[in-house]
């Protein structure tokens, strides 16, 4: 039962976060809300794991939690550089 | 028994509520660099608090470890992915907002 109600909370976070991603103005606060969204994602498949006495959903969400940091990774050093071959040793910006 | 259910239903609805509370942040935030602040509630707070919860409800398994292995992945990997986009957002020039703008503090 208490699974229910922490599923439900996932959910409606998870749907503030989608309206976060497609509202925001810039590049970058679609990046965050992206990452926020995986690791809500991450949070409902454990949950329901666990509610349907699955455990092997934990695997799914320690990859998917790995992937979901490379993919931001990515996402944020093409749109940092315009493009992927940029690397940071060369090119000191001032921050 | 009956505590670890109890101190397990405590831990889950606090971590579905900092979640809630994260996303709201999130949604609410008038700029890039506070929604990041906004943000990292989810990933530690309110993940640590769910995790915890779901801790108790497995016992000493192998569930507990992968759940730790989770949590631990959350701690590592949430300031690396909000410390690269904060870069990468000052690098591409979004100005963080310093001060309100006139006749705009009430909002």
């Amino acid at each position: 039962m208490i699974y229910i109600a922490a599923i439900f909370a996932v959910l409606v976070a998870m749907a503030l976060a989608v309206i976060s991603a497609l509202r925001g103005p810039t590049v970058f606060d679609r990046a965050l809300a992206g990452n926020t969204i995986g690791t809500l994602a991450i949070l409902l498949l454990s949950l329901v794991g666990f509610l349907t006495g699955r455990p092997e959903f934990l695997d799914i969400g320690i990859t998917y939690g790995l992937l979901n940091l490379i993919g931001t990774l990515a996402v944020l050093k093409y749109f940092r550089f315009g493009d992927m071959g940029h690397d940071d040793e060369e090119e000191q910006a001032p921050l | 028994m009956i505590f670890l259910d109890v101190a397990s239903f405590v831990l889950l609805t606090l971590g579905g509520f900092f979640v809630f509370v994260g996303a709201l942040g999130l949604y609410r935030m008038p700029d890039v660099y506070t929604r990041m602040h906004a943000a990292g509630m989810v990933d530690t707070l309110g993940a640590a608090l769910m995790i915890a919860g779901m801790m108790l409800q497995a016992g000493f398994s192998l569930v507990t470890l992968k759940l730790l292995t989770l949590l631990i992945l959350f701690f590592f990997f949430s300031p690396v992915a909000t410390h690269a986009l904060a870069r990468a957002a000052l690098h591409a020039g979004v100005k963080p907002i310093l001060q309100d703008e006139p006749g705009e503090s009430d909002k």
